[in-house]
C-alpha cells in the first residue's frame, strides 16, 4: 500500500523528467497463442500483428495519432517510457496447454498481464489460471459468449462475441429477405469446441427470440479427415442459407466437398476464423466466390488509422490485415493502453484502468465504435459488418452505408 | 439414394486410409518398429507434390512418381541414419525415436513452409462423374485406384518374390536370417525404403484433394495406425480391407449419429473386433 501510495505522489515527478533520462524497466506482457498445430497459420499471423503493435508502441509513431500509444516518444509515457516486452507461449491449439502456459508466464516470467488466443477454447482455460492468480487477462479474438458469463473479475474481452455475430446475421439476412430472396431456412454448421459451440448457441438462441427455428444444427469435430456426410446432410435439407463457423482445415474441406457433391446453396455465411485465413482465399478463393463473412476491419480511405495500420501490415508481412489479426492487434493495444493509464505494473491498478476504459473509435486502428467494458468485462461497442468474397478479395458489402461493393447472391461458388 | 451416396463417399475415403496406412503396414506390421513419424512421411510426401507443380510446373503423373523416389531416399535415409542403432535398444528408444523424428519434421516444415495451408489447384485432375446420381470426384477415384493396385502389387511383392521371402524372413528372426545368408541390414533399409515410397505415393495423390500444412499428418496418423491393427499386423490385404471397412462405418455413422460423435462407432467397432479376433480381420493369431 505504501508502495502505491509513494508512486503516486512520484507520477507528476517522473511525468515532468525527461522521459529517457533513466532506463524504465521493460513492462512484460504474456501472449499464449496457437504458434504451431492446426491453427498455426491464424496463430503466426496474429504474433506478427503482435509485433507491429510493440513496434508502434515503443517508438515515435506521431504520423499515428490519434491512435493510443502512438506517441513523439515511444514507450509507455506514464511508466518512465518503459518499452512493452511479450512473453510468446506456443498453446499448440491444446486447452491443456493453454493451461500451463498461463501458469509458467505467471510464476516464472513474472508477466504483469495476459492476452491470447484465437481459440475460445484456450483461452477458457488459461484465463481460469489468470484469474485464481489475480491477473489481468484481455482476450482480442475470442468470440465464445461463455467466457464473459463466467463472472469472472480479472477477464476482458474487447471483440465482439457469438450474440453480437448472431444479431449481424439475422439483421442481414432480414435485409436481404426484403430484396424477395428466401432467408428463412437456416442451417447452423460449427465445429465441437468452445468457439463453434457457443457461437451456434448464440445463433439459435437470438433467432428463436426473433421467431426463427435454425432448421439444421451439425456439429462436427474440426480435426476431421472427411466432411462429405455433413455436406450431404445439408444437401438433403436444402436450406436458403447455410452458416459455417469454422476453422482453416475444416473450411477448406468444405468447400471442396460442397463442389465435389454439387452442393451450392443461395447463401453461405462463414463466420470469420477459417473463412478469413488468407490460405483460405489462396487455397479454395476459386469456388468460394460469392461467400460472406464477417470482419471488424476494413481498411477503407487512404487518410484512415484502418488504412495506415494495414499499410504498416502488408510492408512487414505482404500480406493484408484481416479481421483476426486486426482484431488481436486492437485487444494488444487496449491492454497496453490500460498498463499505461494506470501507471503502474501492479495487477490491481492494471484492472481498475481496464474498468475504466472509454476509447472512442477514432483512437482505435479498428471499425469498432469504441472500446468500453460492461461488468462482465465484455466490450458493448464492439461491431462488424457483412463482406463477401469476390474475385480475390473480401469487399464490404453490408450495412450499405460501409459497403464499397456490390451485394452478389446467390452464391456463386465455382461457376 | 443418400444411402449409396454414403457407401461411396466411405469406400473411397476409406480407400486413402488404406493408402495411406499401406506404408505403416510394411514398417510397423513386419519390421516391428512402430513409426510414429509416419503422418509426417505422407506430409513430406504432400509438400514434395505441392512444390513439383508450384515450382517446376509437373503434373500428377510426374509428382507422384517423384513423390515416391524423394520418400524412398528419405526411408532409406531414417533406416540408416536412426532407426538401425535404436532397434538394438529396448522398445522404448524406437518409440520415442520415432516420435522426436516426428517432431523434428513437423517443426521443420512449420520453419521451411510456415504455418499456411496450400492446396493444389481443383483443376489438376479435374471433374466429378455423375453416375446415376451418385457423385464421384476423379481425384478421389485416382486416389482409391492407385490404393488397390499398390496393395495388391505390395502383397505380391511379400509372398511371391524372392526379394518378399527375405524381407519376410529378416522380419522374422533376424540372427536366423543372418545364418542363411541373408544379410539383415539392406533388407530393412529396403523394407524402410519401400514403405516410404507407398507413403509417398499416398501423400502425392492425397495432395490432389485435400489441403497441405506441416500438421496435416496429425489427422490421419491415428487411423493408419488402426487400419494396420484391424486388418492384422503384416497383412497387406487386412490394410485394405479395414480401411475401407473404417471408412465406411465413419461416412454412415457421421450421417447418422452426427459427425461430431462419430468416432465413437469407428473406435467402438474397432474394441469389439479385437475382442474376437486380437490377431485382427486377416492376421495370423
Amino acid at each position: 500500500m505504501a508502495i502505491t501510495r509513494r508512486s503516486v505522489i512520484a507520477l507528476p515527478v517522473l511525468a515532468a523528467m525527461p522521459v529517457r533520462a533513466f532506463a524504465a524497466e521493460p513492462v512484460k506482457i504474456g501472449y499464449i497463442e496457437a504458434l504451431t498445430g492446426n491453427a498455426a497459420a491464424a496463430g503466426q499471423s496474429i504474433k506478427q500483428a503482435a509485433e507491429l503493435a510493440t513496434e508502434i508502441i515503443n517508438n515515435p509513431h506521431p504520423e499515428l495519432a490519434p491512435l493510443t500509444l502512438a506517441t513523439k516518444t515511444g514507450g509507455l509515457t506514464n511508466l518512465g517510457g518503459a518499452k512493452v516486452e511479450i512473453a510468446w507461449a506456443d498453446n499448440q491449439g491444446s486447452p491443456a496447454v493453454a493451461q500451463s502456459d498461463a501458469l509458467r508466464l505467471i510464476t516464472q516470467d513474472h508477466v504483469v498481464a495476459l492476452t491470447g488466443a484465437y481459440q475460445s477454447s484456450c483461452t477458457l482455460t488459461s484465463s481460469a489460471v489468470a484469474e485464481r492468480y489475480g491477473i489481468p487477462y484481455l482476450a482480442g479474438e475470442s468470440a465464445a459468449a461463455n467466457l464473459t458469463e463466467r463472472g469472472y473479475k480479472w477477464f476482458f474481452r474487447t471483440t465482439p462475441y457469438g450474440p453480437d455475430f448472431a444479431r449481424l446475421y439475422l439483421d442481414f439476412l432480414a435485409a436481404v429477405a426484403k430484396t424477395g430472396m428466401a432467408t428463412s431456412k437456416i442451417a447452423v454448421v460449427h465445429e465441437n469446441t468452445d468457439y463453434g459451440t457457443s457461437v451456434a448457441d448464440s445463433m439459435v438462441q437470438t433467432a428463436a427470440a426473433r421467431g426463427i427455428k435454425v432448421a439444421q444444427r451439425i456439429a462436427y469435430n474440426a480435426n476431421g479427415t472427411d466432411v462429405s456426410p455433413q455436406v450431404l446432410e445439408l444437401k438433403n435439407g436444402k436450406p436458403d442459407v447455410v452458416i459455417f463457423i469454422s476453422y482453416t482445415s475444416d473450411s477448406i474441406l468444405y468447400l471442396k466437398t460442397m463442389k465435389t457433391l454439387g452442393f451450392r446453396p443461395p447463401i453461405v455465411i462463414g463466420d470469420d476464423s477459417g473463412f478469413s485465413d488468407p490460405s483460405f482465399v489462396k487455397s479454395v478463393g476459386p469456388i468460394a466466390q460469392g461467400a460472406l463473412n464477417r470482419s471488424a476491419f476494413v481498411p477503407g480511405k487512404p487518410d484512415s488509422l484502418t488504412y495506415k495500420i494495414n499499410a504498416l501490415f502488408k510492408k512487414k508481412t505482404g500480406r493484408d490485415m484481416d479481421d483476426t489479426t486486426a482484431r488481436s492487434m486492437q485487444g494488444f493495444l487496449v491492454l497496453c493502453d490500460a498498463i499505461n493509464r494506470a501507471g503502474s505494473t501492479k495487477p490491481e491498478a492494471i484492472r481498475d484502468a481496464l474498468v475504466k476504459t472509454d476509447l472512442p473509435a477514432s483512437a482505435l486502428m479498428i471499425n469498432y465504435k469504441g472500446v468500453k467494458f460492461n461488468a462482465q468485462g465484455q466490450n458493448t461497442l464492439a461491431y462488424s459488418l457483412m463482406i463477401q468474397l469476390q474475385g480475390d478479395r473480401y469487399v464490404p458489402v453490408w450495412p450499405t452505408e460501409a459497403a464499397s461493393a456490390k451485394l452478389e447472391l446467390p452464391f456463386k461458388g465455382w461457376s | 439414394m443418400i444411402l449409396l451416396q454414403l457407401i461411396t463417399d466411405g469406400l473411397l475415403l476409406g480407400a486413402v486410409y488404406a493408402l495411406f496406412s499401406s506404408g505403416l503396414t510394411l514398417i510397423w506390421g513386419m519390421m516391428n518398429v512402430i513409426n510414429f513419424a509416419h503422418g509426417d512421411f505422407v506430409m513430406l510426401a504432400m509438400y514434395v507434390a505441392f512444390f513439383a507443380f508450384t515450382l517446376l510446373k509437373l503434373g500428377p503423373a510426374v509428382f507422384v512418381p517423384l513423390a515416391a523416389i524423394v520418400l524412398f531416399g528419405f526411408g532409406v535415409l531414417v533406416y540408416a541414419g536412426l532407426v538401425r542403432y535404436v532397434m538394438r535398444g529396448p522398445m522404448l528408444a524406437q518409440i520415442i525415436s520415432t516420435f522426436g523424428l516426428a517432431l523434428v519434421m513437423q517443426y521443420t516444415a512449420l520453419w521451411v513452409f510456415s504455418a499456411n495451408f496450400v492446396s493444389l489447384p481443383n483443376t489438376l485432375v479435374g471433374g466429378v462423374y455423375d453416375v446415376g446420381g451418385i457423385r464421384v470426384s476423379a481425384a478421389r477415384l485416382l486416389a482409391g485406384a492407385t490404393a488397390l493396385a499398390l496393395t495388391l502389387g505390395m502383397h505380391l511383392l511379400l509372398t511371391r518374390t524372392d526379394l518378399g521371402s527375405r524381407m519376410l524372413a529378416v522380419s522374422e528372426d533376424r540372427v536366423a536370417a543372418a545364418l542363411v545368408g541373408i544379410r539383415p541390414d539392406p533388407m530393412q533399409a529396403l523394407a524402410w525404403g519401400l514403405g516410404a515410397a507407398s507413403t509417398g505415393v499416398a501423400g502425392a495423390l492425397i495432395a490432389l484433394f485435400f489441403y497441405v500444412s506441416p500438421g496435416v499428418g496429425d489427422a490421419f496418423t491415428l487411423i493408419a495406425f488402426v487400419t494396420v491393427c484391424l486388418g492384422g499386423f503384416g497383412s497387406v490385404p487386412g490394410a485394405l480391407l479395414a480401411g475401407l471397412a473404417i471408412g465406411v462405418i465413419e461416412s454412415l455413422s457421421a450421417y447418422w449419429l452426427g459427425p461430431a460423435i462419430k468416432d465413437i462407432a469407428v473406435y467402438g467397432l474397432f474394441v469389439a473386433v479385437l475382442w474376437v479376433r486380437p490377431q485382427g480381420l486377416l492376421g495370423r493369431a
